[in-house]
């Protein structure tokens, strides 16, 4: 896909694209399905009963106040909290059907199809090339040579970079710009073939030109992944989501198709928080 | 006398004996370099490089054994010290709560505390008694022990700065924990951990103590692991010790060159972490 939305800095207006889009909300596949989640740091409770479900082609989004578990929650559904020593998860989460919480499930497996791209950019101190084909190496996806770079290529070209650096593809990724280095990560994240796509406050680092370009990747991308993003950016929630999130001290207040959420939340929390009353 | 006059005077009279701590630090070094390089320059030729000492009695010669038997020991130290090193830095960093870990801490920073004239009486025990044989293996088994707390510490500390972020983003991708280190945090920390390297090694090529009854000496050239080898400091020692003239001026040869060696060593190690701090810090 081509065709970029016009980003709305104010709601309503959104381009008809994106509102067609939304009418099959419905109708799509159920990707991600949580179901009375709760998590736990040692004895403390950060998570409590969370249950919803992210669709296939989707963009959903967690929104809430700092500290609520917005990371927490993405963390689980890769199971990234795991290697915190002393934590707990009870109640179920499934990925295609699967329990990805279920004893026999491979975390390195479950890791490849659900990838992640974090608040601040964590390339490696490797070349572009070797950052984007880390992933390929390590899982052993592709062997030969010319694949890799096949395949590095494709990816750099899905995050919207290749263009930027396809003449210094072996210098450092830690010479990129803030911006290009977050959209190396995305590239990283997508040289694998993930399925699900978990991304954390992705442009909260990021000046509004290289953020624009991450939403417009983001837009870009759902044609072919499951997205979850993670913003404290209401309006970012609203240009990029089909589906928002409202977390509030650990607990999900409300779960809507995102124009609802802005336009007509049925909780009071929500209505507070997304008018800018608290937060 | 008012407030303001009155910390400025404080403020005066610390900078001072700030600036006083820093002269008295630095003029043994002054004192050491100057009487080295005056010294020892005058000393230092060709020959010291190439030529084999001579008998008593007869001037010129030079180190050339004892210079590759410096070499030869260090290389042997590094050896055993960097893989026993690096691998207990990797599993202080990556276990830094287990018992085990305050285990290996703990007897690394004692070991580290150990006077080298006991582990080299430790690798005579062990290597040179059994065979009844001074030998080049025990030298380098005596420096790479003194060798190993330096390697250990170095690595842990430089694998903790390596952003937890990192180890995030290569599990994320499907990496191993293992894999992840070997592949991602080690990387990073390289540069840093072969600079400790470096300084570990500038620091063991200087010691004399836990070589005079492991490695003992050689008059003769020799790359043998099971005999006695020459090395700049037993040299410069037993030189410095005689009563002859043109021993004491090879000794102060022998001393400039190691202090040369040192002083190469910190500089590269210096330049290489100037540049990874200045990677770290993007
Ligand atoms: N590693 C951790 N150990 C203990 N508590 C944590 C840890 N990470 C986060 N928390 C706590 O869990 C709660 C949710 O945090 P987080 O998921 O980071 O919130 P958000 O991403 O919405 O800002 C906070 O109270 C935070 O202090
Ligand atoms: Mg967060």
């Amino acid at each position: 896909m081509t065709d970029v939305p016009t980003h709305a800095t104010h709601l309503p207006p959104r381009p008809t694209v994106v509102r067609a889009d939304r009418d099959g909300v419905a109708d799509a596949t159920v990707k991600v399905d949580v179901q009375n989640l709760s998590f736990y740091y040692g004895a403390k409770r950060a998570l409590e009963g969370i249950s919803l479900q992210a669709q296939t082609n989707r963009v959903t989004a967690f929104i809430g106040p700092s500290g609520c578990g917005k990371s927490t929650f993405l963390r689980t559904l890769n199971r990234m909290n795991d290697i915190i020593p002393g934590t707990r998860v009870e109640g179920s989460a499934r990925i295609d059907g699967q329990d990805i919480y279920a004893p026999n499930v491979d975390v390195v497996e479950l890791r490849r199809r659900v990838g992640m791209v974090f608040q601040k950019s964590n390339p490696f101190p490797k070349s572009i090339f070797e950052n984007v084909a880390y992933g390929l190496r390590i899982n052993r996806l592709v062997t030969s040579k010319a694949e890799i770079a096949e395949r590095v290529e494709e990816s750099l070209r899905s995050a919207a970079l290749w263009d930027e650096v396809k003449d210094r593809v072996h210098d450092s990724a830690l010479a990129l710009s803030g911006g290009q280095q977050q959209r190396l990560c995305i590239a990283r994240a997508l040289a694998v073939r993930p399925d699900v796509l978990l991304m954390d406050e992705p442009a909260s680092a990021l000046d509004p030109i290289a953020t624009q370009r991450i939403e417009e990747l983001i837009y870009r991308l759902k044609s072919q992944y499951t997205i979850i993003i993670v913003t404290h950016n209401m309006q970012q929630a609203a240009r990029v989501s089909d589906h928002t999130a409202f977390f509030w001290m650990g607990k999900l207040v409300e779960f809507d198709r995102t124009e609802r959420i802005f336009t007509a939340p049925r909780e009071k929390l929500t209505e507070d928080y997304v008018t800018g009353r608290f937060g | 006398m008012s407030h303001t006059a009155y910390r400025t005077l404080l403020s005066r009279l610390f900078v001072g004996a700030c600036g006083l701590a820093v002269l008295v630090a630095l003029i043994p070094l002054a004192f050491i370099l100057f009487f080295v390089v005056s010294q020892g320059f005058q000393a230092l030729n060709l020959d010291f490089f190439t030529h084999m000492p001579k008998p008593v009695g007869q001037p010129g010669g030079g180190m050339a054994n004892a210079i590759v038997g410096t070499l030869i020991l260090s290389g042997l130290a590094a050896l055993l010290a960097v893989p026993v090193g690096v691998m207990s830095g990797v599993y202080l960093s990556e276990y830094p709560q287990t018992r085990l870990a305050s285990a290996v801490r703990f007897a690394s920073d004692t070991l580290n505390g150990v006077p080298s004239i006991v582990i080299g009486v430790f690798a005579y025990g062990l290597a040179v008694l059994p065979f009844k044989q001074f030998s080049t293996l025990a030298g380098g088994l005596a420096l790479g022990i003194m060798m190993i707390p330096i390697v250990t510490k170095t690595t842990e500390e430089l694998l903790v700065l390596v952003p937890g972020s990192m180890r995030e983003g290569a599990l994320a991708l499907g990496a191993t924990r293992g894999r992840a280190v070997f592949s991602v945090i080690i990387p990073a920390a390289l540069p840093g951990i072969i600079t400790g390297i470096v300084l570990a090694l500038a620091r063991i090529a200087g010691e004399t103590a836990p070589l005079l009854f492991t490695a003992f000496n050689n008059r003769f050239f020799s790359t043998s692991l099971t005999q006695p080898i020459s090395s700049i400091t037993v040299q410069v020692y037993t030189y410095a010790i005689s009563p002859y003239e043109d021993w004491h001026r090879q000794a102060w040869a022998g001393a400039l060159v190691l202090i040369t060696i040192v002083l190469v060593c910190s500089m590269l190690a210096r330049l290489a972490t100037s540049r990874v701090s200045r990677l770290r810090t993007r």
